[in-house]
């Protein structure tokens, strides 16, 4: 267990590189897009002696290398920075967002998880049967087609026709758990199932290379029950891959509803974000995009710890 | 009553009668038992963008505009039927020279904050626009105010450079709405209009309660506002159909035919001055030619983009932005059509054929750009005038498209008198002259009817500054696009406002629950 330690603080280290990387890219490449802030929230309304007074207000006049170190420096001291297109701290508009698309994130994992690494099980139990070809039709079918589209058959079957639930989601602060839980159950149906196929099928195929190896009919052999194979012998050596790509899953529900949001006009991270980079809100896209990006790196990190702890050989690997 | 009001235009000055003032009701709009109260409106606006300050000296997109109207009120209000009516001025007027114009400020009315309204607020209000580092929309618009002051404690006197006979109108644009003096943190959305903002998240929502206070007695029919960010357009139909808005902004002209059939929701259309235009670069080869310009204008096929772009939602332009609902539109000017033969006639004039040209489109300029440009490619191709079209990314449009080629698209709002739109997107020099067109016959005449008192003289002068746009202007104007959007059919109204969308963005303060 001792290896442990030092294998974090090294992924941390990594982990922090990256961001540094991101963000690097990031303000590049808002730079390279055409127009700036000023000219994004002017629009048409653009006049030389206006356009000029906004840049001003916004400190774009400095030099970008400039405004990038003076970001980073206020980062290292706790400040998140100021939005350009509505001059309120970067923070505030985070505060009630975050914890939104969190949520969101949070309710379809719960439903997808479970389901996906259950479904995927039956698949490899069964499979080549019909129930493995159905199922495997059934979820590479939802995750073939764009989940909007997932999302607009769910809005027309279940708020439109029958209307059972409401194609809005007005979520609001304050709000009570079993409503909030009712406002936000189309886009976590979507979103479950765009994200179910991926992760049955893995755990599927991890699961039937184990069940294919020589201890695995050793234990049937042996006489064990079929159930006690599969979850003692089978399912523990299969976690690896399956922690991947679960970690991965949840990084995309975190990071990738932008469009589902978009639809659902859900309060979330992906909605700020495509508001600001449509303006060109520099500080708002580099903090919303470090937190992406933090996500993907510490559940990344939290996958290998898994995948390291489950295995023995890993966990107490000799140095070479 | 005030739909019947004019404001009569002499030399000793315009006054607008205190007693009209007084009657603000739009009677002929009301139903025999006249509009109900009560009841939430919710509306599904577009434009979440977070840019949302309430500033009104910000641009900002429909959320804004509607809590602007909501919460605060201008000086005065432009009218459905296009007419100026007054709002937190009573009256005003203007002497001789059309130079100085002074208007008299409504009494008893308060903020919601309790503060009363004092003519100190509306000066500072004004000013906010113009002063030093300003970035108002409106304040080129407002260029030619030199001073504005307070006179006495119920008047206020705003100078000008030069004389204008359409002045108070400018104070009716969404912008100039007024807000307590000294003013610098505008989120709370204090102001004297019919509701007060009871919550605001920019780019997401905004709810409001009636203002128990409103000095208007006969508007402010709904209890509450709930006013919801809805950037799909499928998603607000959606709501809508499903009952959880009332109604909604904007709507595509081309998913018309499929909700028009769908139960309890209808079409609300308000005929416009918003047209869609290709603007060319005036100043510039190739389109410093005029036979050119001209064959451009002949080549294209406007009953077409009606039909299919706008499914009929609009009528055909004739290459000059003043709309068939405005004052001094110029009636006998003959409709130009589509006419093969005399495109081909000035392509060959021009010397310029088989120059290549290329048409930005964008749908950032209006949604139906890019259908608009292949109809006329097509059409133009058929009288033997040939060009590209290059599609342009939304993003960054406006700074980087938009006036920095030959050949764009472009759209207007419009805007509520002749001069106001044919000064700021016209005139020589103006930032908004975005085909950097200068005629100065036209130049001249502006200026002379903007300082003219007499109305037949300064119709005679408008209707030859159109025929000189459509004539040697370097604009193709194809279309005038009605405003359309979908309501719940539990939505009553009067008249629909031919300014802006939403009934001006005034939805809140003019309809009711039926």
């Amino acid at each position: 267990m001792t290896d442990l330690v030092p294998m974090m603080i090294w992924r941390l280290v990594l982990g922090v590189l990256t961001l540094v990387a991101v963000s690097v890219v990031i303000f590049l490449s808002v730079q390279m897009l055409p127009g700036d802030a000023a000219e994004a929230i002017l629009g048409q309304n653009v006049t030389p002696d206006t356009l000029e007074a906004l840049r001003r207000s916004m400190n774009l006049d400095v030099p970008a290398g400039v405004r990038y170190f003076a970001w980073v420096g206020n980062l290292l001291q706790g400040d998140l920075g100021t939005s350009l297109a509505s001059n309120r701290p970067v923070v505030d508009l985070l505060r009630e967002r975050l914890p939104n698309t969190i949520f969101l994130a949070a309710v379809a994992a719960c439903v997808a998880t479970p389901l996906s690494i259950v479904l995927g099980l039956v698949c490899a139990l069964y499979r080549n049967r019909y129930v493995d070809r159905a199922l495997n039709a059934v979820a590479l079918g939802a995750s073939s087609v764009p989940d909007f589209f997932i999302a607009y058959v769910l809005i027309i079957v279940f708020a439109v026709t029958w209307m059972v639930f409401p194609p809005l989601s007005s979520i609001m602060p304050g709000m009570s758990l079993p409503t909030r839980l009712y406002q936000t159950v189309l886009p976590a149906l979507t979103l479950t199932l765009a994200t179910t196929a991926y992760m049955m099928r893995m755990t599927r195929a991890s699961v039937v290379s184990v069940l294919s190896t020589a201890y695995v009919e050793m234990a049937h052999l042996k006489g064990l029950p079929k159930a006690r194979v599969v979850w003692r012998h089978a399912l523990p050596n299969a976690i690896a891959p399956i922690a991947n790509v679960v970690a991965l899953t949840l990084a995309y529900l975190v990071s990738g509803v932008v469009v589902i949001e978009t639809l659902f006009v859900y309060p979330g991270l992906g909605q700020l974000l495509v508001d600001s980079v449509s303006k060109r809100d520099i500080p708002v896209i580099q903090v919303v995009c470090m937190l992406f990006a933090s996500f993907y790196v510490l559940l990344n990190m939290a996958a290998d710890l898994i995948s390291t702890i489950s295995n023995p050989r890993m966990r107490h690997r000799r140095n070479p | 009553m005030v739909n019947t009001m004019k404001w009569e235009l002499n030399r000793r000055g315009f006054l607008l009668g205190a007693a009209a003032a007084a009657s603000l009701g739009p009677t002929r709009l009301m139903a025999a038992e006249g509009p109900k109260k009560g009841g939430v409106l919710r509306l599904g606006v577009l434009g979440g963008d977070l840019a949302q300050t309430l500033d009104p000296a910000s641009t900002a997109g429909s959320l804004d505009q509607m809590v602007q109207m909501m919460t605060r009120n201008g000086l005065v209000e432009i009218l459905p039927n296009g007419d100026l009516g007054p709002e937190l001025a009573e009256s005003w007027e203007a002497d001789d020279s059309l130079q100085k114009w002074t208007f008299k400020i409504r009494k008893g009315v308060t903020f919601h904050s309790g503060k009363p309204l004092t003519v100190d607020d509306v000066v500072f209000s004004i000013r906010h626009h113009i002063k030093d580092g300003s970035s108002s929309p409106a304040k080129g618009t407002l260029s030619a105010i030199v001073d504005v002051r307070a006179d006495g404690p119920d008047h206020m006197v705003v100078e000008l450079s030069g004389p204008n006979a359409d002045f108070p109108y400018m104070f009716g644009d969404n912008y100039m709405r007024i807000v307590p003096d000294g003013t610098t943190d505008f989120l709370d959305g204090n102001g004297t209009g019919p509701y007060i903002l009871t919550s605001f998240e920019p780019g997401v929502r905004a709810t409001g309660k009636r203002n128990p206070d409103y000095f208007k007695s006969d508007r402010a029919h709904f209890d509450e506002i709930s006013l919801l960010v809805v950037a799909d357009e499928s998603a607000r139909i959606a709501a809508l159909q499903a009952g959880q808005i009332d109604a909604m902004d904007r709507v595509g002209y081309k998913v018309l035919p499929m909700v028009e059939r769908a139960a309890n929701i209808r079409v609300l259309e308000a005929v416009g001055r918003q047209h869609f235009n290709f603007a060319m670069l005036a100043d510039q080869a190739p389109f410093d030619n005029l036979d050119l310009r001209l064959a451009m204008k002949y080549g294209i096929d406007r009953e077409a983009i009606v039909k299919l772009v706008l499914n009929g939602r609009g009528y055909v332009g004739n290459d000059h932005p003043i709309a068939r609902n405005a004052k001094f539109f110029n009636s006998e000017l003959p409709q130009r059509a589509y006419d093969p033969d005399k495109a081909q006639f000035h392509l060959k004039k021009s010397g310029l054929a088989g120059t290549p040209l290329q048409l930005h489109v964008s749908e950032a300029a209006f949604a139906g750009a890019i259908d608009m440009g292949s109809l006329y490619k097509e059409s133009a191709s058929k009288a033997g005038i040939n060009f590209d079209l290059v599609r342009s990314p939304n993003d960054g449009y406006w700074a980087t498209v938009w006036q920095k080629v030959p050949w764009f698209t472009s759209y207007w709002a419009g805007r509520p008198t002749e001069d106001w739109m044919l000064t700021s997107t016209y005139s020589k020099g103006a930032p908004h002259n975005e085909s950097h067109w200068s005629n100065d016959r036209f130049n001249q005449l502006l200026v002379a009817a903007r300082g003219e008192a007499d109305e037949n003289r300064r119709r005679e002068m408008y209707w030859e500054m159109q025929q000189l746009i459509s004539d040697d202007g370097a604009t193709v104007i194809p279309v005038f696009a009605n405003y359309v959007t979908l309501v719940s059919d539990k939505i009553a109204h009067g008249d629909v406002s031919p300014m802006w969308i939403l009934d001006g963005y005034k939805a809140t303060e003019r309809w009711w629950f039926a």
